[in-house]
């Protein structure tokens, strides 16, 4: 048996295989059948501080709409004990997690509001949460915001955060930076110590028979792993922080190649949302499998062995455009 | 245990002692009681316990004679039971009534007191409801106040317990019960105290058990009925000590001591009034402050109405009394009196009789009516009648409170006459219904009477319309008790807000103001502007009546707090800040205090937004200098054009502007029929926004017409001759209708009736295709299109309508072609039922009379002052009429019977004067296609060709048919309601009329919910939507009322959904109506009881047919004669989940937040429910009707 363990955000964990935020961790069940499956940690669903607002003004907008207006109809719903509105059952499902699980916990957030984000972030800290994960994302469409401005907003939430924390703090990215070296290296000053590879944004569709966009939820495949493949395979060991790559990862080879890139761990839900959480096992029996028969020892041996450090050919993650290798020489020589 | 002081209405007061004193809890909702069935369901669904530690039981029945049958059988079981009803209601439990009486089986029933229907229906307090049950046995007691509504519950308790008589306990419907006012709240040892276990052990052990098994409700004969009728009346006799011992034991227990007939006034008064409920309080404050003015005037309250002990009433009754008034708030036609006067005079004149009377004189008795239908009764009234009673002969069986210039029964009284304190505060505040304005003063009126040492009470009158309405709240706050049932007067407010700019244009606003008060405006303009944009009426109360003026953008702080329209808490802050009532400081914090307390627990955000809101609102709010003299030129609006008709002008008119009771007996109408074609009259202007019509890419196809609640986007097509005297700006291209061929077509919106829905927009099929956004209609701001829009729409609606026999109704476009003949009704922006009932306008209007069940559809259509059913250019147009809530299927039979009698009768008729009329148009006449359109008119004209030939012919006969002739045209009989009265309380008769075969349409406009009572489940409701008396969610799955019909073989049965296929909507009415049978349309409507926003309606309409949750369906009893499936499934296996419908909703969202796991469980129920619905229904549709072969052998022999 291959030593599986690595470590992520300073956290132990048995194998590097980790359930990123999905509707899996809504459930104590599911995530009880993750660890039995033997994932070595989970991300929770993200708290979306504008999905909370908007839940809360939601309510009170239908609960309120046309009352006190009607002699027979003051009211149009009964009034009920508790709407549970606001962070509380997220909270409480990271202590019931903390309660019926041994494997780490994440938590994951997405804010609108400096108060908010800093505030939830405490709030998930005292929930008992490992580490937390935070899911920053802004679509810029205003043309005045330049980038810097824009990548300020990142580094200065984080690091903000990061003063109100204890617990581990990692920051999931989208690639879509002018550069992403110097944004990454700019997210570990400001004080995250993991970085998650990368967001995948749900692009709208076009619904062309009532011509309406539409929202369209398409599970990723394997193909999108190059992206963020090539660009841990480019930070590993230039920053300080762990690497771990999301999005893709849908076989042990998916694992493996991440790994050697220089992911400590690697995400998956759209995986176990197509093949059911049992899939697990298979993902992690299959990486110590080739493992073994590859007589790699540890995970910590590999993690890393392709970075762009680590290989003979560095400059092939350079490559963009054109497929075929551009013969090396060396001028150098006669 | 020491007892708290809270502000509360005497509804919840009431139920507050009810929950805790019962066992078992049956109640259907009816207004004004409805919350008290209401506050128990929340309660049972808390948890909370009564005073023996168990959760009583709460049930919702089928109707209130459903409610009181399950109460006998609960009770006769051996339970505590008690229900809360009124009026209709109380009348259906009389029959229980006389039963549980006659057993002498103990209970109270809480009623909040209704006026009875009778020349129309009125949800407002009087107390004919009561009154109707005198002859059942069970006692009466009446409350007269918030506090006495609390306490008394408590003693009737306690004493129908002891004495075994039933009790019914009321108080007057809206005035009390939905005042709020400032009162001691009784703790648990108080009940213990007041109740006797033992008499619960002795009800118990009487129980009806097999255990020990009795008889009861036995059929008695003559030779013992009698006698045993007589058994009961020891206990009658009993039972006034019994509670005038009840009432002793509360006094030592809180100090407030009742008496059966409790008397004020001067030890040696002269005049007495002897009255009961609220109006006694009036009585007695103002006898007290008569008092001090030297008069010798008193006061006796009625408490204990039945049974009625003589003796106690005479001896409360100063001998020096000589004149006696005594009022009654209900009307009997035909006695010789109203009920306590003739009780009063029987009481004297036994008294006097026996000599247990007293009196130095024989007193002159006079009865009169007062506050019918909760018109106000006020201290200048009691006035006039003492007045009155001191005229050697005191006008008898006066009415005050009303001009009676027709029978000349009214007193004058002097509307100035005041007994406000000089210390109490009145403030009117005038809001309308979307902007929380009520909500904030009942907080404010919480935070006076519990943060301060003030009492404080509030009074809410509403108006009839189901959207943008007006709220008027009357707030009285002052350190000494407010007893004053009756609301702020003119002159007497020290505070008038206004809280909607618009309301300045038509409303007398500042005649309750007082000199020297506040006028608080919500304004747009500054203080600075705002004078120049007040009518000349306005300037001129607020120079002469020197008010201080006040004014705030409060849409503009609550645009910038995300606070939308609602504007509640900016108002009561501003309101805190001019009163005084609080440190400005201390009542921020209380008002942040009470958002906290009443929005928390609806999240954070909401909480924040509002202190946000609270936060900006002084550094917006501004004096206004106020010139020294009027500036305006602009004077206020009439209620309605000078141009409306005389009976809309001088009657309708005033009413919609609430100076209704200004208007004289002689004024209405004698018997309740009122004219339709009002609703055009009364141009609300509600909508912000209008649709604007982009005619260059109109594709002419009618959706929005078809979806339109209020039918005031239309469209029309016409000679072009008529553009040249077309306005300006209005709008035109060429019409693309085959059978009409060049013409011009027009959609027209009427910008002032408008509500801003914006159905038709999201109906609109036609999108640019260089900017898809942009559609053949889009809303914009309906401000600056008011004018010129009214003169366009002024044009089109006296362009020419269509002829009708030249066009097929069977397609979208050609059926809103049809002129609409239900227009602009009080229904809510986006209301789900009424596009539907416009179609049936336009499709049989001009033939149609309609039976339509008390509901919404019963508000937005009959609720005055105006009626949105209209007439055609030929005067001809929908006749209308609600009679009760039970019995519209019943009723509209009863028009069909006639109309079936009539005709048969005039053709009769015709066949004995052929002769004389002419044998040709006779025949003609009988044997009429009326199948089409064209077959009517040309009946029509038949019609007038008799009418004439009989003006010539001497003949009694000839008298009758020409009286009966108009039956010879087909007239097409509705049934409408909604699911309240079409699955619950008017099922009974409902399965009647469809199983008698006879043709009527019923149209149950289904929304899933009592809606006009404010969203009570009925069993149409679906499962894991939340609903009240389903506050944890419906756990079984709503009633296939279409397939029990189907079950007959012989009825109609459609079930649609316009959102989700318009074309099938419109073909199952035409089929529904066309068939010669009974015909149920069962109609999927959207409704604010939802909760979502009703512009997306039509998608969720769509939602749920794909879902599976609503099929679509036609069942034609006709394809049977031929041999084929008469079932035609018009929807397709469900293809998405229940929840992607649901979850849109907050009825069922809701349920998710309060209680995930049962909504999980109740959703995997409902999504197995479709499937296996459609799968039934499918196989319905594939079984074999064909028709059996004849047996050629068996015919022969």
């Amino acid at each position: 048996m291959a030593d599986l363990k690595t470590t992520y955000l300073g956290l132990e964990l048995k194998n590097p295989l980790v359930a990123s935020a999905s509707p899996l961790s809504k459930k104590v069940d599911t995530v009880k059948r993750l660890e039995d499956a033997g994932v070595g940690a989970v991300v929770m669903y993200s708290l979306f501080e504008e999905q909370i607002i908007h839940q809360s003004l939601e309510l009170d907008y239908y609960l309120s709409r046309h009352t006190e207006s009607n002699a027979e109809s003051l009211t149009y719903f009964p009034d009920l004990e508790n709407y549970n509105v606001g962070p509380e059952v997220y909270l409480e499902q990271i202590q019931k997690l903390k309660r019926s699980v041994d494997i780490p916990i994440i938590g994951s957030l997405n804010g609108i509001s400096s108060g908010g984000w800093i505030d939830y972030a405490k709030k998930i800290e005292e929930a008992g949460a490992d580490a937390l994960e935070l899911n920053i994302y802004f679509v810029p469409t205003d043309t005045d915001v330049n980038s810097q401005e824009l990548e300020d907003t990142y580094t200065t939430l984080t690091a903000n955060i990061k003063n109100h924390l204890n617990i581990p703090l990692s920051v999931k990215m989208n690639p879509f930076f002018t550069s992403i070296p110097n944004i990454a290296s700019k997210l570990v000053q400001a004080g995250a110590d993991g970085l998650v590879m990368f967001n995948r944004f749900l692009q709208p569709d076009i619904e062309l028979e009532n011509m309406v966009i539409t929202p369209n939820l398409i599970l990723s495949t394997s193909a999108e792993l190059r992206l963020p493949l090539r660009w841990i395979a480019i930070l590993y060991g230039r920053i300080q922080a762990d690497l771990a790559l999301t999005s893709g990862v849908h076989s042990r080879e998916d694992m493996i190649k991440a790994l050697m890139a220089g992911a400590k761990v690697t995400m998956i839900a759209s995986h176990f949302l197509m093949n059911g959480i049992d899939s697990a096992r298979e993902l992690i029996l299959g990486l110590n499998t080739w493992m073994e028969t590859n007589e790699y020892e540890s995970v910590n041996q590999m993690i890393g062995s392709m970075s762009q450090k680590s290989v003979a050919e560095p400059a092939a993650y350079e490559r963009a455009n054109y497929m075929k290798a551009l013969t090396s020489f060396d001028n150098r020589r006669y | 245990m020491t007892r708290e002081m809270i502000t509360i209405g005497g509804n919840e007061a009431a139920a507050y002692i009810a929950y805790r004193l019962n066992e078992v809890i049956a109640i259907y909702p009816i207004t004004p009681s409805s919350d008290m069935g209401e506050f128990a369901d929340e309660w049972a669904a808390k948890g909370k316990k009564n005073i023996w530690g168990t959760v009583p039981t709460v049930m919702e029945m089928q109707s209130e004679g459903g409610a009181a049958g399950a109460l006998h059988g609960a009770m006769t079981s051996g339970s505590l039971t008690t229900t809360f009803t009124a009026s209709q209601g109380l009348l259906l439990m009389i029959p229980n009534m006389y039963k549980i009486a006659g057993e002498l089986t103990p209970t109270v029933i809480n009623v909040s007191a209704r006026s009875l229907a009778t020349h129309a229906l009125s949800i407002f307090g009087d107390q004919s409801d009561i009154y109707s049950t005198r002859g059942t046995g069970f006692a009466l007691i009446a409350s007269r106040s918030v506090q006495e509504a609390h306490d008394m519950a408590l003693i009737a308790q306690a004493s129908t317990l002891e004495s075994r008589i039933p009790f019914l306990h009321f108080f007057d419907g809206f005035r009390t019960s939905h005042e709020v006012n400032k009162i001691e709240l009784l703790n648990e040892d108080d009940m213990r105290q007041m109740i006797d276990d033992r008499f619960i052990m002795e009800h118990r052990a009487r129980a009806l058990t097999p255990d020990r098994p009795t008889l009861r409700g036995t059929a008695q004969n003559p030779d013992t009925f009698f006698q045993a009728r007589e058994t009961a009346n020891v206990y009658y006799k009993m039972c006034p000590e019994i509670v005038e011992k009840a009432m002793d034991k509360f006094a030592s227990i809180t100090g407030r001591q009742y008496k059966l007939f409790r008397y004020v006034g001067a030890p040696d008064a002269e005049r007495v009034i002897i009255s009961m409920g609220s109006g006694a309080e009036t009585v007695e404050e103002t006898v007290l402050y008569l008092n001090q003015k030297g008069e010798k005037v008193g006061a006796i309250t009625v408490t204990l109405y039945r049974p009625f002990s003589m003796a106690h009433l005479l001896e409360v009754l100063p001998p020096s009394v000589n004149k006696i008034a005594i009022l009654d708030r209900t009307k009997e036609p035909g006695a010789l009196g109203e009920p306590l006067y003739q009780d009063v005079i029987t009481a004297i004149e036994e008294g006097l009789s026996t000599g247990l009377a007293k009196f130095e004189k024989h007193p002159k008795l006079i009865g009169g009516r007062y506050g019918l239908s909760s018109k106000e009764f006020t201290p200048a009234m009691v006035k006039a009648i003492f007045e009155e009673l001191v005229k050697s002969e005191p006008l008898n069986h006066f009415t005050i409170g009303i001009e009676d210039d027709v029978n000349h029964t009214s007193l004058p009284y002097d509307s100035a006459f005041s007994i406000v304190h000089p210390k109490t505060v009145s403030c009117v505040f005038f809001g309308l219904g979307a902007d929380g304005t009520v909500g904030a003063n009942k907080n404010s009126i919480k935070i006076i009477g519990e943060e301060t040492p003030n009492h404080a009470q509030g009074y809410f009158v509403y108006d009839s319309k189901k959207s943008g309405t007006v709220t008027i709240s009357h707030l009285r706050f002052g350190p000494h008790p407010i007893r004053a049932p009756y609301v702020i007067g003119r002159g007497e407010a020290n505070f008038v807000a206004c809280h909607q700019f618009t309301f300045l244009e038509k409303l007398d606003m500042l005649k309750f103001a007082r000199e020297g008060g506040v006028f608080l405006l919500n304004s747009i303009y500054g203080p600075d502007q705002v004078w120049d944009h007040l009518p000349v009426e306005v300037q001129a109360d607020i120079i002469n009546k020197k008010l201080k003026f006040h004014v705030i953008d409060a849409y503009d702080v609550a645009n910038k707090t995300k606070m939308g329209s609602r504007i509640n808490t900016i108002m009561q802050t501003c309101f805190f800040a001019i009163s005084g009532i609080l440190p400005r400081q201390e009542a921020i914090e209380q008002i942040k205090y009470s958002i906290q307390k009443t929005y928390g627990k609806r999240g954070d955000a909401v909480v924040q937004q509002n202190f946000a809101a609270v936060d900006s609102t002084l550094e917006n709010l501004y004096e206004v200098k106020v010139p020294a003299r009027v500036t305006s030129s602009m004077k206020r609006k009439p209620a309605v054009s000078d141009t409306a008709p005389d009976f809309v002008r001088n009657v309708l008119g005033p009413m919609i502007i609430h100076e209704g009771d200004s208007l004289p007996v002689s004024a209405l109408p004698i018997d309740g029929v009122f004219p339709t074609n009002t609703s055009r009259w009364d141009k609300r202007n509600i909508g912000l926004e209008i649709p604007v019509w982009e005619s260059d890419l109109c594709i002419q196809c009618g959706k929005c017409s078809f979806v339109c609640p209020h039918a005031v986007i239309r469209q029309k097509i016409y000679h072009p001759k008529y553009l040249e005297t077309a306005p300006v700006t209005f709008k035109s291209i060429p019409a693309k209708f085959k059978e009409l061929p060049d013409q011009i077509y027009t959609i027209q919106v009427s910008p002032e009736d408008c509500t801003g829905c914006a159905l038709c927009v999201e109906a609109c099929p036609a999108k640019d295709k260089t900017r898809v956004g942009r559609k053949a209609i889009n809303m914009a701001q309906q401000q600056p299109l008011r004018e010129e829009e009214s003169i366009n729409w002024e044009f089109f609606i006296n362009l020419p309508e269509v002829d009708r026999s030249a066009i097929s109704p069977k397609t979208i476009k050609n059926s809103q072609l049809l002129q609409p003949l239900f227009e602009f009704s009080g229904a809510c922006a986006g209301c789900g039922e009424t596009p539907y009932v416009k179609l049936v306008s336009q499709l049989f209007g001009d033939r149609a009379i309609i039976a339509n069940a008390t509901g919404c559809s019963s508000i937005y259509g009959g609720n005055l002052p105006t009626t949105p059913w209209a007439s055609n250019i030929d005067g001809r147009g929908p006749a209308w009429s609600n009679s009760l809530f039970e019995d519209n299927a019943e009723f509209g039979l009863g028009m069909r019977l006639t109309i079936n009698k009539q005709r048969d009768f005039a053709s009769e008729l015709l066949k004995e004067l052929s002769s004389q009329i002419g044998e040709n148009l006779v025949s003609e006449l009988l044997q009429a296609d009326q199948t089409e359109e064209i077959g009517i008119i040309t009946q029509r004209q038949r019609v007038r060709i008799l009418r004439e030939a009989l003006k010539g012919i001497k003949d009694l006969r000839a008298r009758h048919l020409d009286s009966l002739a108009d039956s010879l045209v087909k007239k097409s009989v509705w049934i409408m309601g909604g699911d309240g009265w079409a699955y619950d309380i008017g099922y009974g008769g409902l399965d009647h009329v469809l199983a008698s075969g006879l043709n009527v349409n019923v149209l149950v406009l289904d929304t899933g919910v009592y809606s006009n009572t404010g969203g009570q489940a009925s069993k149409a409701t679906p499962r894991a939507a939340v609903a009240k008396f389903a506050a944890n969610g419906k756990g079984l799955p709503r009633k296939d009322l279409g397939r029990l019909a189907m079950t007959y073989g012989y009825v109609y049965v459609a079930s649609v959904a316009m959102g989700a296929n318009d074309q099938q909507t419109l073909r199952a009415i035409l089929e529904a109506e066309a068939y010669e049978g009974p015909s149920l349309v069962i109609a999927y409507s959207h409704c604010i009881a939802h909760g979502f926003d009703l512009k997306k309606g039509l998608d969720q309409q769509k939602l749920a047919v794909l879902s599976g949750i609503w099929p679509l369906y036609r069942f034609n009893p006709d394809q049977i004669d031929k041999g084929e499936n008469p079932l035609s499934l018009d929807y397709k296996e469900p293809s998405i989940t229940v929840d992607e419908y649901a979850y849109n909703e907050t009825r069922f969202r809701m349920l998710t937040q309060s209680n995930e796991e049962r909504a999980e469980v109740l959703m995997n129920l409902a999504n197995i429910d479709v499937k296996r619905t459609w799968r039934i229904y499918q196989s319905m549709s594939q079984q074999d009707y064909s028709l059996p072969k004849q047996d050629e052998d068996k015919k022969e022999t």
